[in-house]
């Protein structure tokens, strides 16, 4: 897999500090795991977000609080398990992406709604489109991540195929035909639910005959 | 060239410990050991720091010392899970503070702060790791932070400390969205130039 498409600097320091929201963040974290490129970045990142927090004033904790801490010590000696899947396996729940229940939209076009935390405003979805589709052209209100899991996607930024992510800014217009071959999968993440519908919607009209 | 002072270190009240205390080789010792008085020397400094970044986040200062505790234990629990190739301890802390307050204080899942370095493991990393925890250690990246411009730094501190996102950053600033992103690209991309990471 060689990955041309990563995440954006500013969207690696928001997932590194934590303020990306669970939708992109889990977007973020799935290509992050297939890419040496942003697992280095994200490290860097994170060491900006540890030197921060080091650098912050002090503020002492109640004795209650050290003596409390300090009682669990003993009781507390089983060590956590280190994470064995990873965050794609954990998306699919060990589950291959052929046999996921796909729920089918449009001829061509199946879907899968990503279940999130009660409180995120975002919404994560998983698409299989068919190969030789064609979307229509929208833009992007930034806040969004495509994910390539399976087969690839061509538009006027370039080709997308697996592991790659489209973080595309705000002025971003573009038009996504799908690569003949396969069916391609992608995990939509957005930000904010509202303005997914209406470029749900949008995706949901496309057309063949490329 | 001499190294400027460090303006955040001066704001705190408690000095640095000589030279950054040896923290990784506390946290290898409450691992190997279970050493409650290495464990103590790690609380005792990181303790008020996670508190204040509790608080700043918007956590009342019972819930901030919950969290305090929270974060401490998981130090003594997955101390033997530190590799300090991947950072200085205070970053492996704040990961693990960062990652308890989103479940806590936001209740949502931080179930994609997964350790995200085991995976991949056909790859090869570009650079050695050592690069940067030696940058740390020497404090390079705090050199690198004290030198990005005040109006840059500040917004990474509303994003790492104060958990604001970026799209309310510009709303607060009355900033475009975009010239909040790329200030803080800037910022960033200065501090990886220092550490030798960029072209």
């Amino acid at each position: 897999m060689t990955i041309v498409h990563h995440l954006d600097d500013a969207t690696v320091l928001a997932y590194a500090a934590g303020t990306l929201g669970e939708a992109l963040s889990t977007a973020a974290s799935i290509h992050i795991s297939m890419c040496p490129q942003c697992r280095e970045a994200l490290r860097d990142a994170e060491a900006l977000g540890g030197e921060i927090f080091e650098g912050l004033e002090a503020n002492a904790v109640s004795d209650t609080c050290r003596s409390a801490t300090f009682l669990r010590l003993d009781a507390t000696a089983g060590v956590a398990a280190r994470q064995s899947r990873s965050p794609l396996e954990k998306l699919l729940g060990g589950k291959d992406l052929a046999h996921l229940p796909w729920r089918r939209k449009a001829p061509g076009f199946s879907v899968i709604d990503v279940p999130l935390s009660a409180k995120t405003s975002g919404s994560l979805k998983l698409l299989k489109i068919a190969s030789g589709m064609r979307m229509l052209e929208h833009g992007h209100g930034g806040g969004e991540l495509t994910l390539v899991l399976q087969g690839a996607f061509r538009d006027e930024v370039g080709r997308f195929s697996t592991g790659d992510i489209a973080d595309l800014d705000q002025e971003t217009e573009h038009c996504p035909v799908i690569e003949a071959g396969e069916d391609c999968i992608c995990l939509f993440a957005t930000q904010a639910p509202s303005r997914h519908k209406t470029l749900l919607g949008r995706l949901l009209q496309p057309f063949t005959g490329v | 060239m001499l190294a400027p002072p460090l303006p955040m270190a001066e704001k705190s009240n408690i000095p640095l410990p000589e030279a950054r205390c040896d923290f990784a080789a506390l946290l290898a010792r409450v691992a190997s050991e279970r050493d409650k008085g290495a464990f103590a020397i790690v609380f005792d400094y990181f303790a008020p720091r996670l508190k204040n970044f509790m608080l700043r986040k918007g956590a009342s200062p019972e819930l901030a010392e919950d969290l305090v505790q929270e974060t401490m234990i998981a130090v003594w629990l997955r101390a033997g899970q530190y590799q300090a190739g991947r950072g200085a301890v205070s970053t492996w802390i704040f990961t693990i503070a960062r990652n308890l307050r989103i479940d806590r204080l936001r209740r949502e899942s931080s179930a994609y702060f997964v350790d995200l370095e085991g995976f991949d493991a056909a790859s090869t990393e570009i650079r050695g790791d050592d690069r940067l925890i030696q940058a740390q250690a020497d404090g390079e990246v705090a050199r690198a932070l004290a030198q990005i411009p005040a109006e840059q730094r500040d917004l990474l501190i509303l994003s790492y400390v104060d958990d604001v996102p970026q799209v309310m950053i510009a709303k607060q600033l009355d900033l475009p969205l975009g010239t909040v992103k790329s200030r803080m690209r800037l910022a960033y991309r200065r501090m990886r130039k220092l550490l030798g990471r960029m072209q």
